[in-house]
């Protein structure tokens, strides 16, 4: 089956989704990611392997944080980075967005991080490229957002080495989030045998049990003897659709206190991907606490985002 | 068919050269794969504690344009203060030098070594670089299409074997 991510070969091309990524060139991201997350406690925090390479952050959707990770992480391997904001209100999608491409690869750029807000944009820049330019997915709607998922694995590899025997809660707004399904299917793949769902229906998607996932609507039952507990943001613009009661019944149900958390396994750790909506989704004693690795995964993404711009620069020239 | 040297006698070999080096503030860092297993004999043949560290060099090598990143590409761990240590740096077989050029780019990354000696099994010849080992077991010129191959079995016994280059790309 065409794979529009990998070369004929089976090596990385392009990062758009998890779906789709073999189990080999997962583990090969996680595996070359452990080589850079020393790089960050040298005295030269830098390698040269994108040396005269130049990189391209074009956010359709703006995003200063996921950015600024993309852009550390290109510095940290000698790429010259190049920051684009594009405007998107005045484009009549597709042909706009191409048009701002053409320039750039007129301007020799050898790779794309492309946030969007709208489904596919990465795949519709990647089948435009030549083929010796990369796309990463930075984020496109509600679809992907591959080295978000990444970088959670690889957290939880970090603390929780034996994923095989591993049990994961995904606390939240399934519905609405681009990690969670790609989560999922990282988790699974990589061997992790019980993958738990927490949410209110209203925020989950149909046939949400089909991804492999169990279902539970209640913290004390979903987080009993969980390892991993990763929160989901919940989006706060989505509470006027009449999908939540309010942020405080939410917190009173689904946000996790220490005393929720008591039931998981007492070496759990506790997961977010930013930024956090603190007395919604999550206590600031948790957010803030001992079992909280929410800032190492912060520090974990920039070694993975390193590990997927190398593998994709390698080899083409 | 050559004759191969046993390795043990080797490792015993540049073992003695390297304890001779050893000053107060030496350190050895061993270059991934061959480089890591052999330091890993020289320092339970060494009669005394020395801080050690492992390198892959791949990050810094000069080919990566045309070949990418090596699949098992393993992490470098330098845990100690570089600056102002007498570097001892093992790898396994010497030939073009390029190995060794990206080693030491990476460890001045980490800070400024007070020297950088640098030590192998065999030294097969073909420096393309101003870069010769100090330290050596063996001289053994090879031709361009053979190339020696190291491996370690589950005893921790090393083995050299000689082999016909698969590519001709220089290593």
């Amino acid at each position: 089956m065409y794979n529009p991510q990998l070369t004929s070969e089976g090596a990385l091309k392009h990062l758009l989704s998890i779906e789709g990524l073999p189990k080999k060139n997962l583990l090969q991201i996680l595996d070359t990611a452990e080589s850079f997350v020393g790089v960050a406690e040298r005295d030269v925090k830098k390698v040269p392997l994108l040396r005269g390479k130049t990189v391209c952050n074009i956010f359709f959707e703006n995003s200063t944080r996921t950015r600024t990770t993309f852009e550390i992480a290109a510095k940290r391997l000698s790429a010259d980075v190049i920051n684009l904001n594009v405007n998107t209100s005045s484009q009549s999608k597709g042909e706009a967005i191409l048009d701002t491409i053409n320039n750039l690869i007129a301007m020799h750029t050898d790779m794309f991080v492309v946030r969007h807000s709208q489904s596919g944009a990465a795949h519709l820049i990647a089948q435009h490229l030549p083929d010796n330019i990369s796309v990463v997915n930075a984020g496109d709607g509600r679809h992907s957002h591959p080295t978000q998922g990444l970088l959670d694995v690889f957290t939880i590899r970090r603390y929780k080495p034996e994923m095989h025997n591993l049990r994961v809660a995904l606390v939240g707004d399934v519905l609405h989030s681009r990690v969670a399904r790609s989560e999922i299917h990282a988790l699974t793949t990589l061997g992790v045998p019980e993958v738990r769902v927490i949410a209110p229906k209203t925020l989950l998607p149909n046939e949400v049990e089909k991804l492999g996932v169990q279902v539970f609507h209640d913290m004390k039952t979903g987080l009993k003897d969980v390892d991993v507990v990763m929160m989901l943001r919940l989006q706060n613009e989505r509470m006027t659709g009449a999908m939540l009661p309010s942020a405080q019944e939410y917190f009173k149900t689904y946000g996790l206190t220490p005393e929720k958390l008591s039931v998981a396994k007492p070496d759990a750790i506790v997961m977010h991907p930013g930024p956090m909506n603190r007395g919604v989704e999550i206590d600031s004693r948790v957010a803030d606490g001992k079992q909280a690795v929410i800032l190492p995964q912060v520090t974990y993404g920039i070694a993975v985002r390193m590990a997927v711009m190398a593998i994709l620069a390698g080899g083409t020239a | 068919m050559m004759q191969l040297p046993d390795s043990e006698a080797l490792l015993n070999e540049i073992t003695a050269k390297i304890a001779a080096l050893i000053k107060p503030n030496s350190v050895i860092v061993g270059i991934h794969r061959g480089g890591v297993w052999i330091m890993e004999h020289v320092l339970a043949n060494l009669k005394q504690d020395i801080p050690y560290g492992t390198l892959d060099a791949a990050l810094y090598r000069d080919d990566f344009a045309q070949r990418g990143l090596k699949t098992e590409l393993q992490p470098t761990n330098i845990p100690f203060d570089v600056q102002d240590k007498h570097i001892i740096l093992i790898d396994d077989i010497f030939h073009t030098g390029r190995t060794t050029r990206a080693a030491i780019n990476e460890l001045f990354d980490y800070g400024r070594p007070a020297s950088i000696t640098l030590a192998v099994l065999i030294n097969r010849d073909g420096a393309q670089l101003p870069i010769q080992p100090q330290i050596v077991g063996a001289a053994i010129p090879l031709k361009p299409n053979q190339r020696f191959q190291l491996s370690q079995d589950s005893q921790g016994k090393l083995k050299l074997a000689l082999e016909k280059k698969q590519d001709t790309s220089d290593v």
